[in-house]
């Protein structure tokens, strides 16, 4: 399992760091010590009690995943200037979150809510409203945990170790301190994780462009490469105008309707915290522009990586000493475990409420709903992990993207009741089913792209799938809530 | 009202054609990344500017 690639200097910071985590990981549970774990709201939530700096963290931490730190570049690297759309998208994010966390939040503390389909019960009475959110949600996410599984994966590939024993040795020592520690672990191990990527960051884009003759340069390579290719190019067709807009504009609604990044929310203390990380976060953001720039300096620095999620890893040890390619390649596989982590976190926590108490017990405790969740998470990434091992690599793809369509349409039923109470459970229903089902057939018939080209008056308009079947979705809602309204009551 | 400085950063970013060119550059980065790299901390600032009008609403 040993591959000539092999760089002991690298592979030795690797463990080091992978070691100094998993100790981290299992000690969590005894960082800001509570009188007992065994509440959900403890291991699921930390407690709600994380201020702006922890926050801070592990949102940043688990939405700038180590699967975006390979795949932007990868983006960029194949396609150019429309790989940049996570800029604008994530930061357009920002005021969303501003404007909307703050209120939920609010809902969610005051009623003792842990998860999104909670709220949306206790908003409009409808268990089958409820269960459409949750499973949408539990969906989603799956493919996500995946996908971080795959980022692992590369840069295990990278440090010339192959086989997958690696990756399930990772995987369940993650499992067994997300049990016993829940929430705690991955919002400890993010402060190291984000100083790691910092670090890598930083010194990247400070060295690579020296080494490669400036960022000019960086970008005339990529532009004569991508002129030589006849495909891409370092600023957009017209005809991609669209599709970059909506692109950025539809993953911004959808980021926060994720497990992951809702967790994050919930467990934060206040509305405020909320605000003040919508001011400071996008210091993440701005990593995130300079890690796509990766995908060009691979062409300045004239690699020829296999694949396109090759681009990072080789990019570093091409152009740095073994043991600072170990270290980035920590920083990455680091990265992989807080997402992980939170997102089978909020996956159990979602199958505790809103299945297990639901259906299966609604008498159950507040210390039985933590042993259930605590199982559940262990399934999730059991799961997650046959997967990987099981199933070509593209059907994680595919269903991601399918999984940001999904969680788009999870948008109405969870935001609109925040600010109105014009909105029925049953239209909103309604225009869930039209969202998730129109919006995956369109996807599939066009052959599993986030993109479809409408024709009005001869001219073709290329927009986002997820942002087309959330039109119609609401469309359906407002439309069904105003028949109702007249006859149906106000729950 | 302060809060419909939010809706800037949408016009600013998803307006594509507007920022769509190579120059002006800056330090050797064509316009289109530049301009939407600054909007990081312009967006940032805006949020902040927002955020202390909230508070003032919220005193007593």
């Amino acid at each position: 399992m040993i591959a000539d690639t092999f760089d002991l200097p690298a592979f030795a910071v690797f463990i080091a760091l992978f070691a100094l985590v998993t100790g981290m990981g299992f000690l969590a549970s005894r960082w800001r010590k509570p009188s007992t774990l065994e509440h959900l709201d403890e291991w699921g939530l930390g407690g709600r009690s994380f201020g702006t700096w922890i926050t801070w963290f592990l949102v940043g931490g688990d939405f700038y995943t180590a699967y975006t730190v390979i795949a932007v570049p990868a983006l960029v690297y194949a396609s150019g200037a429309f790989g940049f759309f996570a800029l604008p998208y994530t930061i357009i994010v920002y005021p969303i979150v501003f404007f909307i966390m703050p209120r939920l939040w609010q809902i969610a503390s005051k009623g003792g809510h842990v998860t999104a389909a909670d709220v949306v019960h206790a908003r409009y009475g409808s268990r089958k409203l409820e269960l459409a959110v949750a499973f949408t949600g539990v969906m989603a996410t799956m493919p996500y945990i995946a996908l971080q599984l795959i980022g692992m994966e590369v840069v295990i590939k990278a440090l010339g170790l192959n086989g997958e024993l690696p990756l399930i040795a990772a995987f369940l020592v993650l499992a067994f301190y997300t049990y016993s520690s829940g929430l705690r672990a991955p919002a400890l191990i993010a402060f190291v994780k984000d100083i790691l990527i910092y670090i890598v960051v930083l010194v990247a884009v400070a060295i690579i462009p020296l080494k490669l003759g400036g960022y000019e340069a960086v970008f005339h390579a990529a532009d004569a490469a991508f002129k030589a290719k006849g495909a891409g190019g370092i600023v957009l067709a017209p005809a991609q105008y669209l599709p970059y807009a909506t692109l950025a504009l539809g993953s911004a609604l959808a980021a926060f309707m994720y497990l992951h990044t809702l967790t994050g929310i919930f467990a934060s203390k206040s509305g405020d915290t909320i605000r003040k990380n919508a001011i400071l976060l996008p210091a993440y953001t701005l990593l995130l522009g300079l890690i796509a720039l990766l995908g060009y300096m691979a062409y300045a620095a004239g690699i020829k990586p296999a694949t396109n999620n090759d681009v990072v890893p080789l990019l570093f040890h091409t152009l740095f000493p073994g043991w600072f390619a170990g270290f980035a390649m920590a920083a990455i596989a680091i990265g992989a475990l807080v997402p992980a982590a939170v997102m089978s976190i909020g996956a159990s926590n979602l199958f505790t409420r809103n299945v297990w108490k639901a259906y299966v017990n609604p008498a159950v405790t507040p210390a039985g709903e933590a042993q259930v969740a605590k199982l559940a998470s262990m399934f999730v990434k059991v799961g997650a992990l046959l997967v990987i091992l099981f199933m070509p690599t593209q059907f994680a793809l595919d269903l991601q993207l399918l999984g940001g369509l999904w969680i788009l349409q999870t948008f109405p039923s969870l935001v609109f009741g925040i600010f109105t109470s014009f909105f029925r459970a049953p239209a909103l229903l309604a225009g869930w089913a039209v969202g998730i089902f129109g919006g995956s057939y369109i996807a599939w018939t066009d052959g599993l792209k986030p993109l479809h080209t409408l024709h009005f008056d001869g001219t073709a308009y290329t927009v986002y799938i997820g942002l087309l079947a959330l039109v119609a979705n609401v469309l359906v809602a407002a439309v069904g809530s105003a028949v109702l309204g007249t006859a149906g009551s106000k729950k | 009202m302060r809060a419909l400085l939010l809706l800037l950063p949408f016009v600013g970013l998803l307006w594509v054609p507007f920022f769509n060119v190579t120059e002006p550059s800056l330090f050797g980065f064509p316009f289109f990344y530049w301009y939407q790299l600054a909007w990081v901390p312009l967006s940032s600032l805006i949020t902040w500017y927002v955020w202390i009008g909230v508070k003032k609403d919220d005193a007593p």
